[in-house]
């Protein structure tokens, strides 16, 4: 049952990426070229999830739009995990006032309102791919760090790494092969749940108009939805669907990552 | 072969909040000695030091005053060579077989790991050591080499534990307490095994344990720790047909007896090991000794020794001798 639940999410993932990345031989139509076919329902016309009010196809939209959602999401969860890998072993190798510094830093971001900081920063310094991840991993590191640093705390500690010490291991051997692979687990599950939510954040940014306007996103699309509700239910339903599908993968993934790093219930080999 | 002189170790303790710290004496004033090819026994109950005496000897925390000396050399003072051949020679077995082994590496690699870093030997030449060191200690590489710690017994971890110790071709083997988590059938064959292995590689053991029992059956000589500090120490034989120290004495007397005909004998230990942050003036023991006197409050007692280097760190030894 949750092996088919894994396989569903990772499939859904492998989908999603092969669609943003052949966008332009999959999607039936130019995403960014209208027409009169404006506000077609879905099946009118060859249009297989309809138009929008600039008679864009939404399914083309869709497909080109996968680019710019796991483009921020993937780049965001990947610099917050890199960002919080060094900064949470700099603060459990060290100690200290060091940790001590590092750890009170990583406190006030997480104090910050992440939706309402992302606004103002992107209010002030304008939209734009690059900046929406760069908003989005300042946002995301501290919690990483602080995982990182709790397990090599509790790691340094182990008597396996007293054993380490006595096969006559260096210090940096210690940390690679024995401490890292086992603080890094927890690291990477928590990554594919931060890629889901960093999706999330994008999507809600573009519902709000910050996002870039000169890309197709599915918040995006979902923002310019809103006054045609009524009379255009699929604008807003398919992108819709599409990031609940996309941030339910990711949820799922890191569920199984988290199954599959424990050694405890891996098979026999 | 392996000396301690004097070993001290405090710890700081915090307190709590407010509170400060407070200095934590863990090793008082101990001195050890392991000889080649001998089993010594460090007996004591949890909170009493042997452990943390044990991890000074091996090098794994530093003493606060005192020095080891290892064929003569203060340890801290090796360098290089010599430093590689110390961290060789003096090998470890640890309690708890499973948070000893690393959970995300095959126990193949964790008896290689020594061949390559304290022997330096290839990787082939490490692999195939390594699989006839599991096959000395009763695990067949084709099925044990490839399985994850969790996977294991902890009799088989343990036999792990001691394959990776021998790894390092050691003179010395600290083992802390290597069967107290395991079956009492269990027991025994590791017990076994690690004389046999004494035997053939005239290994040393620093063999810390609660369990009077064991060290009867497999020390050479016995030391008692209280508190940190050592109260009796002299030949097994002699420590067990003679208890010289209250302490001893009391340990003795409530080993249980596997015949159900005979009566238990009466507590000779009252209460329970007091806290090391706050040790008892005089002599330590008194307050759950059945010899104390009033001297026993006031006044340490100086050490007494008795024939074949048995010593007692007690005012009233010969009585206790007398039973």
């Amino acid at each position: 049952m949750s092996n088919l639940r894994t396989w569903l999410a990772f499939a859904l993932i492998l989908g999603f990426v092969l669609l943003a990345v052949f966008a332009q031989f999959i999607a039936p139509f130019d995403p960014f070229r209208g027409g009169a076919d404006a506000l077609l329902a879905p099946g009118a016309k060859n249009y297989l999830l309809g138009t929008d009010h600039l008679g864009r196809d939404i399914l083309s939209e869709l497909i080109f739009g996968a680019r710019v959602s796991l483009a921020v999401g993937i780049s965001a969860a990947l610099s917050a995990s890199i960002l919080g890998i060094v900064v949470g072993s700099l603060a459990g190798f060290f100690g200290g006032w060091v940790d001590g510094a590092l750890m009170r830093v990583s406190e006030f971001f997480q104090t910050l309102p992440r939706f309402v900081l992302a606004l103002v920063i992107v209010a002030f310094f304008g939209g734009g791919v690059l900046k929406v991840i760069i908003v989005l991993a300042i946002l995301s590191w501290p919690q990483i760090a602080r995982l990182v640093r709790a397990q090599i705390l509790s790691l340094r500690e182990s008597t396996f790494v007293e054993a380490a010490r006595l096969s006559g291991m260096n210090g940096i051997q210690i940390i690679a092969r024995e401490i890292l692979p086992n603080a890094l687990a927890p690291v990477i599950v928590t990554g594919s749940l931060d890629i889901a939510s960093a999706i999330l954040l994008e999507a809600s940014l573009s519902f709000f108009g910050l996002g870039d306007a000169n890309l197709i996103s599915w918040g995006g699309m979902l923002n310019v939805a809103q006054p045609y509700l009524r009379q255009a239910w699929w604008m807003a339903v398919f992108p819709g669907i599409a990031i609940s599908l996309v941030v339910l993968a990711f949820n799922i993934l890191g569920d199984a990552l988290n199954d599959a790093l424990n050694p405890r219930l891996q098979e026999t080999a | 072969m392996l000396e301690g002189t004097q070993l001290t170790k405090d710890f700081r303790v915090r307190l709590g909040l407010f509170r400060g710290s407070a200095t934590l004496r863990a090793v008082d004033d101990v001195s050890i000695t392991i000889d080649a090819g001998e089993t010594v026994a460090l007996v004591g109950e949890s909170g009493s030091g042997k452990s943390t005496l044990g991890r000074i000897l091996l090098g794994l925390i530093l003493q606060t005053s005192g020095a080891v000396h290892y064929r003569g050399t203060d340890f801290a003072r090796l360098q290089g060579d010599a430093a590689r051949q110390f961290r060789a020679d003096v090998q470890a077995v640890f309690q708890d077989t499973s948070a000893s082994l690393n959970p995300r590496r095959r126990v193949g690699e964790s008896v290689i790991a020594p061949l390559l870093f304290n022997r330096r030997l290839s990787a082939a030449h490490a692999r195939i050591e390594s699989a006839q060191l599991l096959e000395r200690v009763g695990l067949d590489p084709k099925i044990f080499a490839s399985r994850f710690p969790h996977q294991l017994s902890g009799g088989q971890r343990q036999r792990v534990g001691l394959a990776r110790a021998l790894a390092s071709q050691p003179r010395v083997i600290v083992a802390d307490e290597p069967v107290s988590a395991l079956d009492v059938s269990v027991r025994a064959q590791i017990l076994k095994l690690m004389q046999d292995l004494q035997a053939q590689e005239k290994l040393a053991y620093l063999f810390i344990t609660h369990d009077l029992g064991i060290a009867r059956l497999i020390a050479n000589r016995v030391m008692v720790m209280y508190l940190g500090a050592i109260v009796e120490e002299g030949n097994a034989a002699d420590v067990f047909a003679r208890p010289s120290h209250p302490y001893t004495l009391a340990l003795t007397l409530s080993a249980p007896i596997p015949d159900p005909t005979r009566a238990r004998p009466p507590r000779h230990l009252i209460g329970d090991i007091p806290s090391p942050l706050a040790p008892p003036p005089g002599c330590r023991f008194h307050p759950r000794c059945a010899f104390a006197q009033a001297i026993c409050k006031t006044d340490a007692p100086p050490v007494r020794e008795f024939e074949n280097a048995h010593r007692s760190a007690c005012h009233f030894a010969e009585q206790v001798r007398g039973g």
